[in-house]
């Protein structure tokens, strides 16, 4: 009994790791964020467009904007496609084409984001460019990347909810004579509803937080975008761009950009756990 | 016109398939154009040779080793901590306040960026503790990164080990820790299998975060400190600076090749533990 109790306290101390490191990451990136964003002010750190590090000016908003342009066109395509290919291999797609459409989905999930934003570059980019102007690298381009790199993780979150719904809901439908597509979509989306908002949301913070591939195919450029054919820089190209060569406030201010970016997949993340939380609740209810 | 309910199905349904076929041809472009650019150049002195003229001319395996080295090392401290957490999680405590805050944990660790985990582990492995650009830092932070993979993937897999057994362990008068390493995590061994597999798949496709712990030594690394180049790092400063588009693709090739025996090897313990189960 002795030796279970010493096991058992083994555990918790590892089991504690992860919360740990949770709280080392918080620590550290704010430590060497949050400074800079207190002495520059936070009015000028947000709503200012200028950033020139050699002169001091650390304005971040047009990044803030550009993460958030290319996050929405990200996740349009993201849940009309991620949510197409859910519905279709939950309730249409017969067995033997399921064991192909699921592993190639995950297989979709696997390839590293630097071969997607390569691809981007020299398929996506010249097609923009030539067929609808601008410089190629873009804010479409972008989201056109993103969408199909969050797609898996939008696709298996909602098999999973879409799943979970009773089977006794479907036979109920069909019994009333319900067409298959009326039951998908008036009975079973309805009741999977919140937790595929949790999964368009946790594929927003992927969008936000995808880094390389924005890199090689957003443009980066600094300035206010005007139409979604400009090129933008995000908050997670700022950082990966100049961390290279930043000292000083110069390298404080893109951990600040750190700490922009981490405050937001934070709430993010905490609107998909609510989400999906209560509809747990809710499905154990029932 | 009133568009019936069978018209407006055959519509819809035409248009759902018509998505996933997209979404599959996606896939297969990006993995056909990739090898149709990179296999050619692919042979064994590609392989077995280190880089010269900055990755413009020889080959690639100071990066092959380097990657094999940063994911083994990140893989080998993730996978007994991800493990023992979660056998603390499924069989040494009930639910309660400590379970919840540490599932918050790794939820909240799962949804942080690489590009975060890249800015953490430059500050606290590379300038903090001193480790340098190095092969150490890079695994430490990639280690973080892959934990809730691990942590996830063997709780489902635990958790589908039948009640019956650990009844039937501890009737033959084994200890919780008895039955705990020789039932359950035996029986489990498939799913724990495909969770580390994936992870390793994760460290090879990582970039941002690497970039910003591991460096980009084009050098062969001679200890745990010595700063190393991964293979997806390699293709992206090849790409991006334009320094070679043959060796991009090819090293690309090999990328893509790894990522699809992974996937593989993951589905194949996923297939098993499935027939177990039932």
């Amino acid at each position: 009994m002795k030796q279970d109790k010493i096991i058992q306290i083994a555990l918790t101390i590892v089991a504690l790791s992860a919360i740990s490191s949770l709280v080392l990451i918080t620590v550290f990136v704010f430590k060497e964020g949050l400074p800079i964003i207190l002495r520059v002010g936070a009015k000028d750190f947000f709503l200012s467009g200028d950033w020139y590090p050699g002169e001091g000016k650390f304005g971040i908003m047009n990044m803030i904007i550009g993460s958030l342009a290319v996050t929405a066109g990200a996740i349009i395509i993201g849940a009309v496609f991620g949510l197409g290919c859910a519905v279709v291999l939950t309730q249409f797609a017969p067995r033997q084409l399921v064991v192909i459409l699921k592993p190639a989905i995950e297989v979709l999930a696997g390839i590293p984001s630097v071969v997607y934003g390569f691809i981007g570059v020299v398929v996506l980019v010249p097609l923009v460019r030539e067929y609808l102007g601008g410089p190629g690298l873009s804010i479409l381009t972008s989201s056109i990347v993103l969408g199909i790199m969050v797609l898996p993780t939008i696709t298996s979150i909602s098999v999973d909810v879409i799943q979970a719904v009773p089977k006794s809901y479907r036979d109920g439908a069909i019994a009333l004579g319900a067409t298959r597509w009326q039951t998908t979509h008036m009975v079973i989306l309805k009741a999977a509803k919140s937790g595929i908002l949790a999964a368009f949301i946790l594929g927003m913070g992927r969008a936000i937080g995808e880094t390389m591939a924005v890199i090689m195919v957003a443009g980066n450029a600094l300035e206010l975008p005007h139409s979604i054919l400009d090129p933008v820089r995000t908050l997670t190209s700022n950082i990966a761009l100049e961390m290279g060569y930043a000292a000083g406030e110069h390298r404080q201010a893109l951990f600040a950009t750190g700490v922009t970016l981490f405050v937001i997949i934070m709430i993010l993340n905490t609107i998909a756990l609510t989400i999906s939380r209560r509809s747990a609740g809710k499905a154990a209810k029932k | 016109m009133k568009i019936t309910p069978a018209a407006s199905q055959r519509f819809v349904v035409a248009f759902l398939w018509l998505i996933t076929s997209i979404t599959l041809l996606v896939l297969l472009f990006i993995i056909g154009y990739i090898l149709v650019h990179g296999l050619g150049h692919i042979n064994w002195s590609f392989l077995t040779e280190s880089s010269r003229r900055m990755g413009r001319e020889g080959g690639i395996f100071p990066m092959i080793v380097g990657t094999i080295l940063v994911t083994g090392l990140a893989v080998i401290i993730a996978a007994p901590v991800g493990v023992l957490t979660t056998i603390y999680l499924t069989e040494y405590t009930r639910e309660g306040k400590l379970t919840s805050i540490i599932r918050f944990g790794t939820d909240c660790l799962a949804a942080i960026p690489s590009i975060i985990f890249g800015l953490f582990g430059f500050v606290f492995f590379v300038v903090v503790l001193r480790m340098g650009f190095s092969i150490i830092s890079g695994a430490l932070t990639l280690a973080i990164m892959v934990l809730p993979t691990i942590i996830r993937t063997s709780e489902e897999a635990i958790r589908a080990v039948p009640k019956s057994y650990r009844e039937v362990s501890y009737g033959l008068g084994s200890t919780r820790w008895q039955m705990v390493t020789k039932v359950v995590l035996k029986s489990a061994l498939p799913g724990i299998g495909t969770g580390i597999v994936l992870s390793i798949g994760r460290c090879i496709s990582e970039t941002a975060a690497v970039m910003l712990t591991a460096g980009s030594a084009l050098r062969m690394p001679d200890s745990p400190f010595a700063s190393v180049r991964t293979l997806s790092l390699h293709f992206y400063i090849l790409s991006r600076e334009g320094i070679s588009m043959e060796n991009a693709y090819a090293t690309a090739s090999v990328l893509i090749i790894t990522i699809l025996v992974i996937n593989v090897i993951a589905y194949l313990l996923m297939r098993r533990l499935a027939a177990k189960v039932r």
